[in-house]
């Protein structure tokens, strides 16, 4: 047993720390109250890797792990929580299930672009009446000659506004339930893939969260992933990865938040004495930096097991789970340490706050997640 | 990163599992509701011959160089099928463990060997006081230099395994005008010393077969070769053994924990209302989430403040948040596991009522959880300097 990061994982933490300090700390108020992340900072992660993290070097990937790839989104997030998830859906929600289930033409043709962030990836999987219960996706596609025609709407997509690449869910027979769904890769510059609206959020404002409407889109044959029916396995497999990510999005945000609240409290006076020698606020933050270091662990052994090839399910819905809602824990105690100020939004926990919550609605609700886990034990 | 256990950890946890289930389990609610202690200390003899004794002592001295990492995951699987024994086992390790790294080499093979064959039935740790808890730098008993002996006076209260144990090591004020906490020696007292006397057995809520005593000490006199480590250092050897002791406890708690869940888990899948498994319920689901969900978390914890023990890093934050958190998760999966058996769970009839008293100790012995959480504020704030 051994619970050290290998040199290599070390230099790599330290890497992305360094570029996170000098090019997205900095900016990071600027890109939540812009709605934006600037297109400089995001050429500039592909060019550091960050966005093919995993995947392999033969498609232009930086032939990494999943480890890596946790450690690149932990600490993007603790800077930015919008940065991070972009990185999160654009690699294991789009990339991710080009490179496990695409043909050797597929990933050749799809994988460098998105390794280099040339083009942003995204899944389209949710819609209005489908979210928790994925199976019940309405959009349809029925095949016409070698190409597939979808009909439909997607939403809460993000990284849905570069209309990059996505990876689509659809079914050619929705009574057949989540039997009927296929996967298929899908250009968002195509004909008939209309934007209806970014959504306007609570937290991560930085990311494009999109809604589409899909109207007689036309798909390459070529672009189906996997086989016809295999869609909703995909989906499960490729959401499974990505809790690994939405996990590695929260821990960071609460590291970022813990090291604000940590170094406020050494500052701020009451009662003639700073308030970290105060045990109210010791307490919180002994309780806070414990429930980081458990997510922390669960969601760097769920990557390890990835890597390991070990089946990783039962920890993903854990590290998941247990990440976010310390997120939301220790976000609402760092706006607590920070009493009247970290209301305000000069104060960076006040952003945190608000970035932590999505981290248990998306990849999969905490409520889901303990559907997961439940059927798993009980099994 | 690695995270799986070794071959010999693996052996070592199987052993314990399948002791645990043989022989621990079916006495572990006769333990509890009877005054007759007389099967667990028959169990602590073979768990002795078993090497669980001395998992983390040198061959030399009767252990089995079994090391951190597998004294967790064996103390663990015992207190998954009686913690009294468990607690046992852990304290025994402790004070094995603590005259190993401060005691001379005629004082190790004097009591070491003794305490890891099962010889002596159990080890005692005295420290608390009537008034000196959380705050042990408080303490009384004095220890007066009388020449050729020690002469003792005081009396310790909560000590675990007292009527059966072989050898305390007992601290004692030897220095009145020190600072505070830089005047406690520490001492091993062999039972059955003229003036060591037993006091009165507590009355507890759980936890009822291992032992928990007022110790006094009356003019006890002490040959000077009892002074363990150096004069006037006994504080920094108590607070550092509770550190490794810590693991030993949060390792407990999750056993505990997991031995409730484990038995609620099984039941929920056979109970029926409303016409159908109460498994299948959303409620009785989450709890299981739950409860399993921060049990593994404990169970990170514990895992990597032993690995840190065990190769030479730091490991007092790290052990702090793990019993912290073990038993805090404990208390919560034994909290569920009775919810999800309803009115069986509150009947003796059922083990999860039991693993609920036994569970609530956890949080407190070894180091309040208040005082873990001071440890681990106090680290971190260090840390920031």
């Amino acid at each position: 047993m051994n619970f050290e990061l290998s040199q290599d994982h070390k230099v790599l933490q330290e890497t992305v720390r360094d570029f996170v300090n000098k090019e997205i700390k900095p900016i990071a108020m600027k890109i939540d109250e812009d709605h934006m992340i600037p297109d400089a900072l995001v050429r500039k992660m592909g060019d550091m890797g960050f966005l093919g993290s995993y995947l392999p070097e033969e498609y232009g990937g930086a032939g990494l792990d999943m480890l890596s790839y946790a450690i690149v989104i932990e600490e993007v997030s603790k800077a930015c929580g919008s940065s991070g998830v972009l990185i999160s859906a654009h690699t294991s929600l789009a990339s991710g299930p080009i490179d496990t289930f695409g043909t050797e033409e597929q990933k050749k043709k799809w994988l460098p672009a998105l390794n280099t962030g040339d083009k942003i990836g995204c899944i389209l999987l949710t819609e209005p009446d489908a979210g928790s219960d994925a199976g019940a996706i309405t959009t349809s596609y029925k095949k016409e000659g070698d190409e597939y025609i979808v009909n439909g709407a997607k939403i809460f997509i993000t990284n849905g506004g570069y209309l990059g690449t996505g990876v689509l869910f659809a079914t050619h027979d929705k009574s057949l339930k989540h039997k009927g769904v296929s996967a298929f890769i899908v250009d968002l510059q195509s004909p008939g893939v209309v934007v209806l609206k970014h959504e306007n959020k609570m937290g991560i404002r930085g990311t494009y969260t999109t809604a589409f409407a899909l109207d007689d889109v036309r798909i390459p044959a070529a672009n189906l992933l996997g086989q016809e029916g295999q869609g909703f396995k995909i989906a499960m497999d490729t959401l499974n990865g990505g809790r690994i990510g939405i996990a590695s999005q929260a821990l960071g945000i609460a590291e970022g938040a813990f090291e604000r609240a940590l170094a406020y409290s050494k500052e701020r006076k009451q009662f003639g004495k700073t308030i970290s020698e105060l045990q109210a606020i010791q307490f919180k933050l002994a309780d806070m930096y414990a429930r980081i270091e458990t997510s922390k662990l669960m969601t760097y052994k769920a990557a390890w097991m990835k890597d390991a090839h070990l089946n990783y399910t039962l920890e993903s819905a854990m590290c998941k789970m247990l990440a976010s809602e310390a997120a939301t824990y220790v976000t609402k105690e760092a706006v607590q340490i920070h009493g009247g100020y970290g209301f305000i939004c000069d104060y960076e926990v006040e952003r945190m706050y608000r970035d932590a919550k999505i981290t248990e609605i998306y990849e999969g609700t905490n409520e889901v997640q303990r559907v997961v886990i439940s059927k798993l034990l009980l099994a | 990163m690695h995270l799986e256990l070794t071959e010999e950890q693996k052996l070592i946890q199987d052993t314990a599992r399948d002791f645990a289930r043989a022989e621990l389990e079916p006495v572990a609610a006769e333990l509890d509701q009877s005054d007759d202690r007389a099967p667990m200390l028959a169990n602590l003899k073979k768990l002795a011959e078993l090497g669980f004794m001395g998992l983390n002592i040198k061959g030399e001295y009767g252990g089995s160089e079994a090391e951190v990492i597998a004294f967790s995951v064996a103390m663990t699987e015992i207190s998954r099928a009686c913690a009294s024994t468990a607690v046992t086992v852990s304290v025994n390790n402790m004070v094995a463990e603590v005259i190993q790294s401060v005691g001379s080499e005629e004082q190790c093979t004097a009591y070491i060997p003794k305490i890891c064959s099962g010889e002596y039935s159990a080890a005692g740790f005295a420290l608390t006081e009537t008034g000196a808890g959380s705050d042990p730098a408080g303490m009384c008993t004095q220890a007066v230099d009388d020449g050729d002996s020690w002469v003792l006076n005081g009396s310790k209260i909560f000590i675990s395994s007292a009527p059966y144990a072989g050898v305390f090591v007992a601290w004692a004020v030897t220095d009145r005008e020190a600072p505070k906490g830089k005047g406690i020696s520490c001492f091993l007292v062999e039972a059955g010393t003229k003036g060591l006397i037993i006091g009165k057995e507590e009355k507890k809520m759980g936890q009822h077969a291992s032992a928990t005593n007022e110790v006094l000490f009356a003019d006890c006199r002490l040959p000077k070769s009892a002074l363990m480590g150096k004069l006037n250092d006994g504080f920094r050897i108590a607070v550092g053994e509770l550190t490794g002791g810590r693991i030993g406890i949060g390792s407990l708690g999750l056993g505990v924990g997991l031995a409730a869940m484990d038995y609620a888990t099984r039941y929920v899948t056979e109970r029926s209302q409303f016409g159908q498994k109460i498994s299948n319920f959303q409620a009785i689901q989450w709890m299981i989430a739950d409860g399993y969900t921060d049990l593994e978390a404990a169970r990170l914890l514990l895992m990597n403040a032993a690995y840190r023990k065990e190769f030479g890093k730091s490991f007092a934050k790290e052990a702090s948040m793990a019993k912290m958190f073990a038993t805090e998760a404990a208390n919560q999966a034994c909290y569920k596991a009775l919810q999800m058996l309803g009115g069986y769970g509150y009947t003796r009839d059922f083990p999860v009522e039991r693993y609920a008293r036994d569970a609530r100790i956890t949080a407190i012995y070894e180091g309040t959880n208040e005082i873990q959480r001071l440890i681990i504020s106090r680290e971190i704030l260090r840390n920031l300097n």
